[in-house]
């Protein structure tokens, strides 16, 4: 009984803070909803077994992207206000759209529900539940059979973060202080960089 | 009363559409819209997962991780590319973009 009233309280709340995502008219706010949004989505995977990816949910989502969204948001000096003109001049197409994607997507779940689709079985490939934790159960499948996936999304994440540098980093003009100047940096040699000196007790050096 | 696997395919296809929407309404906010993918992106995943968990398949979840991971990259790029656009063009309204003539 605690797990279905668990589950509406999670439900209801993650449908809540994500219509309060795309209602709120400042996106400081938006982005605090779309965080309760992941933490109650995170608390429905836990209710099914499935803890790895509710925890990697909340580390990813409420640690890293929604911080990068904060940070760029207050980073963009933007008027907001005028932003919104456009709301309710496509409110009615928008909510038609919705209504009409809603009522396809229960429509297919009405059909699944009603069965009569031979769905495929597990073919074996899944490791066992019941006497393995989750995360030891998705380690044993990530290191093993997917681990070429694992790995492309090792370079999906590296690629991305090789972007966002290239695309965000200004170099420095000539001359700036800071700049790096590689060839100078590789001509130093030690001789013309350190001085020996052999200071007298209670006097100090003279550079 | 139990939870089945329709409970949980209805809170998606909720926030699906609630994602869809979030980009219609908010046209003019890339902000918003972004945050509106990272709601549908959120959507797919609980979809997994609880196909995952009711069938028994761990498979399901690896390729949530493999969502998660895409949505990420996603986002820095996408952020990324509106902090250059905002540094040239001292806007983000989505209307203004036009300068590829598409």
């Amino acid at each position: 009984m605690i797990q279905v009233l668990a589950f509406y309280l999670f439900a209801g709340l993650v449908i809540a803070s994500a219509v309060m995502v795309i209602m709120a008219r400042n996106p400081v706010h938006s982005v605090l909803w779309l965080i309760l949004s992941f933490f109650n989505a995170a608390g429905l995977m836990v209710l099914v077994g499935a803890e790895f990816i509710a925890m990697l949910l909340v580390i990813v989502y409420v640690g890293a992207v929604a911080v990068l969204f904060l940070f760029v948001v207050m980073m963009l000096d933007i008027d907001f206000a005028a932003m919104r003109a456009g709301f309710i001049k496509n409110f009615p197409l928008g909510i038609a759209v919705a209504l009409i994607l809603l009522a396809e997507l229960f429509l297919g779940l009405g059909a699944y529900g009603a069965g009569g689709i031979e769905l495929g079985t597990p073919d074996g490939t899944a490791a066992e539940r019941g006497d393995v934790s989750n995360i030891q159960a998705i380690g044993a499948l990530l290191y093993g059979r997917y681990i070429v996936l694992f790995e492309i999304a090792g370079i999906i994440l590296l690629v991305a973060m090789i972007g966002a540098i290239v695309l965000t980093h200004r170099e420095a003009k000539p001359g700036a202080r800071g700049r790096q100047d590689i060839g100078k940096q590789i001509r130093r040699r030690p001789e013309e960089a350190t001085v020996m000196k052999n200071p007298e007790y209670g006097k100090g050096v003279e550079l | 009363m139990s939870i089945g696997i329709e409970h949980y395919l209805v809170v998606g296809a909720i926030l699906f559409v609630l994602g869809v929407l979030g980009i219609f309404l908010n046209r003019k906010n890339v902000i918003v819209i972004l945050m509106a993918v990272e709601l549908i992106l959120l959507s797919v995943n609980i979809n997994l997962v609880a196909f995952s968990a009711f069938m028994g398949d761990l498979v399901g979840q690896v390729f949530a991780m493999m969502v998660l991971t895409v949505a990420a990259a996603e986002a820095a790029i996408g952020l990324a590319i509106l902090v250059i656009y905002y540094r040239g063009r001292g806007t983000i309204a989505v209307d203004d973009v036009n300068r590829m003539k598409g």
